[in-house]
């Protein structure tokens, strides 16, 4: 995709969070911390419930960074992890991504990226090149 | 706490990490990505975490405290089924605010010579 302008809002996408999708990652990325898993044990370190990995949130930005030009394309990933997703029992947590061409140049697009659960920024600075 | 004169230090990881395309297709799986010859972007984290672990679990850093501040990849090339991995890690920075110790560790992925992802990690140890 070349058609990119800087400035441009990209179109919102809608991830849904749930304890089935944290196990599914906790497998795929080896990741077994018990916080992202049993409520008990999140609970007993002073979490309000379980919790999404950080990096469970960013893998979902990241796919939304490779819908702009393919996986293949994305060169640079980066966030802070601001605030924690919380995934109650028997419920689809709404991580909305968006993003915006923040700068173009030498066939590269920087995208500034926003992620947010109940209207709160779950990620900071969160930003991602993109060959073009 | 980390022992200081470890900052800079680099961790040679001993141990190849061959990529499977089924290791690749759970990752894909878990964010909806059809595209299954390359790597999701945050596939290295996989790899580095595990690996990054390993390498420092001598170094005095508390792992079971540890909180995850910020994430950085840099991917010169994505990765693919059949990749012969090895990671080495680098604490590049460690310093104490409001009590909690902060840890920046690098892990870099290599196959052979070539450098195919470089990750930087931001820990923050709860005090």
């Amino acid at each position: 995709m070349s058609n990119l302008q800087v400035g441009q809002e990209l179109a919102p996408k809608t991830f849904l969070i749930n304890r089935a999708l944290l196990v599914a990652y906790a497998n795929a990325s080896g990741d077994q911390n018990p916080i992202h898993q049993n409520e008990e044990f999140a609970k007993s370190v002073g979490l309000p419930d379980v919790i999404a990995h950080g990096m469970l949130t960013m893998a979902l930005a990241g796919k939304y960074l490779s819908e702009i030009n393919g996986s293949e394309a994305v060169t640079d990933f980066s966030a802070r992890f601001t605030k924690p997703v919380v995934v109650p029992v028997n419920t689809d947590v709404a991580l909305i991504i968006s993003g915006k061409v923040a700068e173009i140049s030498d066939g590269f697009a920087k995208v500034e990226l926003t992620a947010l659960c109940n209207d709160v920024k779950v990620l900071g600075m969160a930003k991602g090149v993109i060959k073009l | 706490m980390l022992s200081p004169d470890l900052v800079g230090r680099t961790f040679k990881g001993a141990d190849t990490t061959t990529v499977s395309a089924e290791a690749i297709s759970k990752f894909a799986a878990v964010v909806g990505e059809n595209n299954l010859d390359v790597a999701p972007p945050t596939f290295a984290i996989s790899i580095t975490l595990d690996q990054s672990q390993k390498l420092l679990q001598d170094s005095g850093l508390d792992w079971t405290r540890v909180v995850h501040g910020d994430q950085k990849f840099e991917i010169k090339r994505p990765i693919v089924a059949g990749d012969k991995l090895i990671c080495s890690s680098t604490i590049e920075s460690a310093r104490v605010m409001a009590g909690n110790e902060i840890v920046t560790v690098r892990s870099d992925l290599h196959s052979g010579a070539e450098l195919i992802v470089s990750t930087w990690s931001t820990l923050v140890v709860r005090a």
